[in-house]
Parts: structure tokens; sequence; C-alpha cells
């Protein structure tokens, strides 16, 4: 699929209402397939269809389409499930489902996909007509058993009942025969007002075995007489190999061969030491013919030659040119430039190949885009797809990170296992460096902003220029360098959104929250340097710029409400806000903010209003704002990835690309509005507004805006 | 040969003695539980107790650990241990879970130096331990309720 066909976060969501919401049938078939678990003992699970596995120990194994890396599928699917089914929590399993575009494809955009926070929203009634067939068939079964009507059975807490006759039973007795039932045509789903679970704090179902060290991670994949794998890349996007000398690598104790790849030298060991300390010894050459040789700086010199050019019209509204030209009108300016971003997630990348005796694969590993690194590994190693089993794992964290379309991650590592010949399983594997030094940021920015105000103090002109890389290659509009600015909710007659795809040899691609951790910032920091220069309070001020929507309304107004925003700010401290709507969720945040000793700002308090429809796990959408608080602070303060002189890589692990840490943690208290919108996404919407609203706060307190990032860069 | 104590066990390890303990760990002893990160003693997911101090294994060279007794997340028992699991649960702390075992045993160190730690202690004993997922706030509420839970 070219990436041109694709726009995760729009057209995706467009295209999804038209898919079928089905749910295959075929538990025979099923049973026979790969489930991504290890074979072990245990009891039976019996498949009721695509999603739902009934264990004869009563327990139900919900299967997760989508990749279980912190924020909640497991637990939020499980939920809807257990919904439907009328099944107690303590029952409730999750596993991740094989990969499978036809089966398990992403409503949102037709492939199998985690990513532009839509596990929930795209599941929402996928999943629950998976749990009421399976309740349906379970239910017809007991009814055929007890000889007694379907209507006469109930459900509650996962036991079967009839109560004229007295007979009870789990759900493992029936899970055989339930699955030998016709599923019904249209399985009803429950009214919002008869849900039992949904919208409760149940507790996660993965917390367990990520407390005391058992959960399995693809690092942690341990098959007997593995070679472990890594590979030297360069320090330059796009350097390759000109001349290597492996003398010394091959000397070091536990080397087993170094081959080269299209990406780098592979070093093969006995194990992970080995390997590194022989990839420390290879001597390389690199070719920077097609290398990335310039500077941050001077790309972003590059970028701001750009907004005196014509760009690509996303937005214009109304007659900017004129807004700007009538007399008397005062006109705001601000620049702002974004660095690369790493996404830096605790677990590297890393892939498990094991070659099964009938010469089928199993690869491990944790994907956002399943079926595609299966598509890819098997192009690449010449076997039918088929022959490959794709076993998702649990993942060390994402953002956006795991999913990349044609797998570059995966062509490397299924290259690096083709080059070992396959004869023993092998595990690649990315150090921190390969990580922070392997490209896929999300790309610089650079921001024109004006703003007309007129005579009457009114803002009656926005224009707005971005330059930038195209995540998706576009070379017309593209949608994930404008959104939230080209759709500004801000009521401003005149409105020019235009764009600059710029083409580098860094490789692009989305980040948590993908356009809006730009655009979110640019228009939140400059909608409050306008409102503060037209003399109105900047959460007033918004609220009346904010007619005729209710959503970012209603979130703003709950925000201010919690910090009592307008009351007395201890001395040397101010506030910020900042409204951002992204995934179709509405996050509001005020935080409080001083001058730490550091000379950076020091957040003390963040108060986060959230309105994402239907909240399914309250605990889950609170846990993924404050996670999105902490990522999205950690990088307007500490993180650039940055192209030296010469276009090398400056960061490289994490002593230069600083992470934000436990004292830099502010106290973050969260609201969700009751809602019975559609349930949208929580894993992405928490991130964009903490910048801006911390910057606000910065420029409230000290006078001074930001206009570069991160901001331990500018003080 | 190094010899050393793990989770109570005897074990000794014949390799490249320049190996850090926590591949050793991880290769060898295939316990998977304590993570590698960084490799330079940056992010604490690798947070094992050497002697019962917490330490970076990712940076411990097996050949300095002759004699020492060893205990990862696999291994930690006590008051203070089941203290910090039962808070981590009460408030599900994890969101990805991969730094979970370093945070855990870099928690369960504090309260065994420090019973009813505050703020700063906190801090003091867990900013060597980076979460990606910013898992912070409940690591901290968390750590908090399992010092209170062992009062009395």
């Amino acid at each position: 699929m070219a990436i041109q066909d694709i726009d995760i976060t729009r057209r995706g969501f467009i295209a999804g209402s038209g898919l079928v919401i089905g749910i295959a049938m075929a538990p025979k078939l099923l049973k026979a397939a790969p489930t991504g678990v290890p074979a072990g003992g245990g009891p039976e699970l019996v498949p009721m269809n695509t999603f739902v596995k009934i264990g004869t120990d009563d327990t139900v194994t919900i299967l997760s389409k989508h990749i279980e890396m912190g924020q909640g599928p497991f637990t939020g699917l499980a939920t809807l499930v257990a919904e439907e089914m009328d099944a107690d929590w303590s029952q409730m399993r999750a596993v991740h489902a094989p990969a499978d575009n036809d089966l398990y494809a992403n409503l949102a955009y037709g492939i199998q996909g985690t990513g532009g926070s839509t596990s929930i929203a795209n599941s929402f009634d996928q999943i629950r007509i998976a749990g009421a067939t399976a309740r349906a068939m379970l239910i017809a079964a007991a009814a055929k058993e007890w000889q007694v009507p379907v209507s006469e059975i109930t459900i509650k807490k996962g036991r079967i009942r009839h109560a004229a006759t007295g007979k009870e039973s789990g759900f493992g007795a029936f899970a055989e025969r339930a699955a030998l039932q016709n599923p019904p045509a249209e399985p009803k789903l429950k009214a919002p007002e008869d849900f039992i679970l949904i919208g409760t704090d149940l507790p996660k179902l993965d917390t367990r075995s990520k407390i005391d060290g058992t959960a399995v991670f693809t690092l942690d994949v341990m098959p007997d007489n593995a070679l472990i794998a890594v590979v030297a890349h360069p320090e330059h996007c796009g350097a390759t190999v000109k001349h290597f000398d492996d003398g010394e690598a091959r000397k070091v104790q536990g080397v087993v061969d170094v081959k080269q790849v299209a990406s780098g030298i592979a070093v093969y060991a006995d194990n992970t030491f080995a390997g590194l300390k022989g990839r420390d010894a290879l001597h390389i050459e690199w070719d920077l013919s097609g290398a990335e040789t310039r500077s941050s700086e001077e790309i972003a010199a590059d970028y701001v030659r750009h907004f005196d050019e014509p760009g690509i019209v996303a937005t214009n509204n109304g007659n900017v040119d004129g807004a700007f030209d009538a007399p008397g009108v005062q006109t705001v300016e601000a620049e702002i430039i974004f660095p690369f971003l790493a996404h830096a997630p605790m677990e590297s990348l890393d892939a498990v190949f094991v070659m099964a005796p009938d010469g089928s694969l199993d690869i491990y590993t944790g994907a956002q885009f399943p079926a595609m690194d299966r598509q890819v590994a098997a192009e690449i190693l010449g076997m039918q797809q088929s022959q490959v089993r794709l076993n998702t794992q649990m993942t060390g964290g994402a953002f956006g990170r795991k999913a990349q379309f044609g797998s570059p991650y995966m062509q490397e590592a299924a290259a690096v296992y083709a080059a070992s010949g396959g004869s023993r399983p092998l595990k690649h594997m990315w150090t921190r460096e390969d990580d922070i030094r392997g490209g896929f940021y999300r790309p610089m920015y650079a921001h024109k902003l004006r703003g007309a105000i007129n005579q009457k103090g009114e803002i009656t002109a926005w224009e707005q220029i971005i330059v930038g890389q195209s995540i998706l290659g576009k070379v017309d509009l593209d949608e994930t360098s404008v959104e939230g600015a080209s759709n500004l909710p801000y009521a401003i007659p005149n409105l020019k959104v235009t764009s600059h795809n710029v083409e580098l040899v860094v490789p692009p691609l989305w980040w948590r929250s993908v356009g809006h951790t730009h655009t979110g910032f640019a228009v939140e920091t400059f909608v409050d340097e306008l409102l503060v220069k037209i003399g109105r309070d900047p959460v007033e001020g918004r609220l009346g710029l904010l007619s005729g929507r209710p959503r970012h309304t209603g979130v703003l107004r709950k925000a201010a409400e919690m910090a009592d925003w307008g009351s007395a700010v201890p001395e040397g401290r101010a506030r910020g806000v900042a409204v951002v709507e992204s995934f179709h969720s509405y996050v509001a945040q005020v935080v409080e903010v001083s001058v730490d000793p550091e000379g950076i700002p020091r957040v003390h308090k963040v108060w986060c209003a959230v309105d994402c429809g239907l909240a399914i796990n309250p605990n889950v959408i609170k846990a993924q704002m404050e996670g999105g608080i902490g990522y999205g602070l950690g990088a307007v303060l500490f993180d650039a990835v940055t192209l030296g002189t010469g276009g090398k890589i400056v960061q490289s692990n994490f002593h230069d690309y600083r992470s934000i840490r436990i004292n830099e943690m502010p106290e973050v208290a969260v609201e969700i509005i009751k809602s019975s919108e559609r349930p949208t996404g929580v894993g992405e919407p928490g991130v964009p507004p903490i910048g801006p609203a911390v910057a606000n706060a910065w420029r409230s307190l000290t006078g001074t805006p930001v206009r570069q990032l991160p901001i331990v860069n500018i003080v | 040969m190094v010899t050393f104590t793990l989770n109570g066990t005897e074990r000794t390890f014949n390799g490249d003695p320049d190996t850090p303990l926590l591949w050793v760990i991880r290769d060898f002893e295939k316990l998977t539980g304590t993570k590698y990160g960084c490799g330079i003693a940056q992010c604490g997911a690798c947070t094992i107790h050497l002697d019962g101090m917490p330490r970076r294994s990712c940076v411990t060279p097996i050949s300095m650990i002759e004699g020492s007794d060893v205990v990862t997340i696999e291994g930690i028992s006590g008051k203070e241990a089941e203290a910090i699991k039962t808070a981590w649960a009460a408030i599900d702390v994890p969101q990805c879970g991969y730094c979970q075992s370093g945070q855990i045993m870099s928690a369960v160190a504090l309260l065994q130096m420090v019973p009813k730690p505050t703020d700063d202690d906190i801090n003091s004993a867990m900013t060597g331990n980076i979460c990606r997922c910013a898992t912070y706030h409940r690591i901290r509420a968390a750590i908090h309720a399992a010092a209170n839970s062992m009062e009395g």
C-alpha cells in the first residue's frame, strides 16, 4: 500500500465509516490458527469468533487487534466484551490477535494497526458485537442443554442461570457447545443505561505481570541457542558503508559472524555483550554522498526562506490580505522553530526470529502495523506470508515509532536474519544509540504567524505558514502538517493557512499526536499573545472566540474551574492555559509555573479536563492524560535531536537526549467530562496542550515568549 | 570464574569478565524482568539490588561482584517489597511496564532505608529511573501509599 493512500488521522476516519464492522465466525478454522501466545499448559480456549475465546476454566480471553504498549487497549477492549457478555471482571484475559489485515483491520484506516488514538473508537461497535454474539451463543447452548426457552436464561457476573429450574453454570462448561451454535444475525447491544462495567474503574489486566517482572516483551523472548544481532549504523542519516574492517570484531569472544546489510554492518554473537563489544571493534568508513550533511541550524535557515514563497493553501477563509491592509490595523507576528524529536520508547526496536521444523517462521516483535511487518519480512526472506507468523508482543512504549509504512525496521531485522543463513534463532536489537540516531523523527517545522487586530481591538485575521517535511511523503497538501491550524477552532473571520513540504534525507515519522505536536503549540501560544495584546483574559478571551464549539468550551471551563482560574497565584509563579482538539478528543490544561534554579520553567501543577465522549475506563483515561502531559512536557523543556556541523547527529543516549524525570513531573489533576458521545481516543490528546500552556505561563511570568524549542536551549 | 548469589541461589559465570551483570542475568540466567534501556546507567531500567543496595546492572561488570548477593525483581521479597507491589497494583502504576521492574527495585530500596520518605527523598531515590510513559505521578503516590501501609 502506498503511503499516499493512507491518512491515518482524517481520511481514514471517513473511509472507516463505510467499512463493514463485521466479526468472522470460523471457530474451527481459528482453533488451528496461531494466536501469538507461546504454547504451554493451561485450560483449553474455545474460540467463539475472531475476538473472543472462552476457556474451560470460565475465563474469557479477548484477542486484541491493537498492541498493548501502555495505552490500555487490553483493558479497554476487554471491558467492552465483558460488558456485553455480562462477564465478571475477574474472568477477563487479553492477548494480541495474530497479524491479519482481513480479520483484524483497524476500521479507521483499513489495515491492522494501532495509531491515531483509534483503538477504542474503531473497535467500540465491533468488539461489543463480538461479546454480544458470544453471550447469545452461550445462552443458546444452555437453553438446549437445559431444555428451557432462551428468553428465560439470564447471565450475571459470568454465571448463566435459569431461575425457574434453579439451573446455573459458568461459561466454561458450555464453551464447546456454544461454539457450535449459530451466531445471531443481529446481536442486541446493551443500551448505555444498562452498562455495568463501562465507566467504572477496573484494575488493568496487564498491571500484575508488569509488577512482578513476568510480562514478556520482545527482548524477553529467549529461544534456545539464539544468535544476538546488532547492527552498526552511521551517525549521519542517509550514509552508507564505504569500507569496513571486521578483523578486531571477529576476535571478540562470542562473536560468530559479521555481515554487511543495507543499513550497516551486522554483528552476530552468542550473547548480547559479545555482540556489542564486537560492534564497538568494527572499523567502518561511511559514504556520506547521499547523507544529510546540513546542520539543524542550516536546515532551519532554509526553512524560513520558504515563508516568502507561495505555499500549498490548506485554508483560505475571507480576505486575509484585505484585513491586514485595513486602516488602523495592528499586526502581530511570530516565528517558531520546532526541532527533530526522537520517540525514545523505553524498549528500543527489536525482533526475534525462530524457524519451526516445518520451515515456517515465527517472528516476535512489538508491531503497531503487524500485518505490514509480516508482509515485508516474508518478501525479504522469500517466503509466503502464510508461512510467517507474526506474534505481536507487549511493547515497552512506542509513541508512533513502531508504526512505519513499509516497515523499514522490519526490513533491516529480516535482512539481518536472512544474512545469518537462518540456522539458529535470532534476536535483533537496537541499542539506545541506534534509537536516538536512527532517524524517523518528528520532523523539524517552522511556523510563521501573523495576526491582525483592528481599531476596536478585535482579532480580524490570522495567517499561518507551516514549513516542514510531509510525514506522509506527499507533494500536495499533507493534512498532518496543518491539522489543528487549518481547522482553527477560533472564530476569526479571515483565516489563511499554507504549508510547504520540504524534502530532507532525514526520514520523518509521526510522534505522539502527530501534527498537533507543533500546530497545537503555535496556535495556542499565538492566540494567547493576541488575547493579551487586546487586553483579554486568556480563558475568557478564548471562550469568546469559541462560540458554537461546545466541547472545546466544556473542557476549557472545566479546567479553569478546577484551577480556580483568576484566583491569586503564589509569588513568583504564573499560570497558563491551552485547549486543543486532537483525534476527536478535547483537552484543556491549566498549568502553574515558576522559574527553577536551572532557569527553566518549573511546572508545579497541571489541571486537565478531557472530553473523549463516553468514558470506557476512567482510570485509563486519567493515566493517559498524566502520561501525555509528562511526555509532552519533557519534549518542550528538554528534547531535540540536533544535526551538528556536517550533519552528524549530536545526541546518542539519555545523557544528552534528556527525558523528563520524577523530580520534574508536576502534580496532575484530571477530570473527565461526562458525555454520551461515541468514545474517542486518549493515547495522544493529552500531549498537545501542555507545551503551549507552559509557554503561555512562562511568557506571563518572564515576559519572554517561547519561539524555539526546547525551552532549555533558549533560556 | 565469578561466583555470586542470585535471588538466594549460588551461581557461577565463566565468560568474559567485562560482561555487565545485566547481560549475565538476562542472557545466561534467563531472568528477563531486569531490562536494558540505555546501557550507560542513565535510565535505571536495569536496577537490581547488590548486597542490599540499588545498582545499575548495565554498568556493573560481572568481575566486580565476586561473592556478592544479587536480587532481581523476580527475587525481591520482604515487607517493603510487598507494600510496594501492593500499592503499585492498587494505583495501577504501569503503562507500558518496561521500566517498572527498575522503578520497583529503586522504590523498595528507598523504603528499606527511609521507611517514611518525603517528596524530596523520593526525588533523590527515583530520579535515576526514567519512565517514558511518565507514570511518575503514580509512582510518587504509590511510594507514599506503601510507606503509609507499613506504619503501625
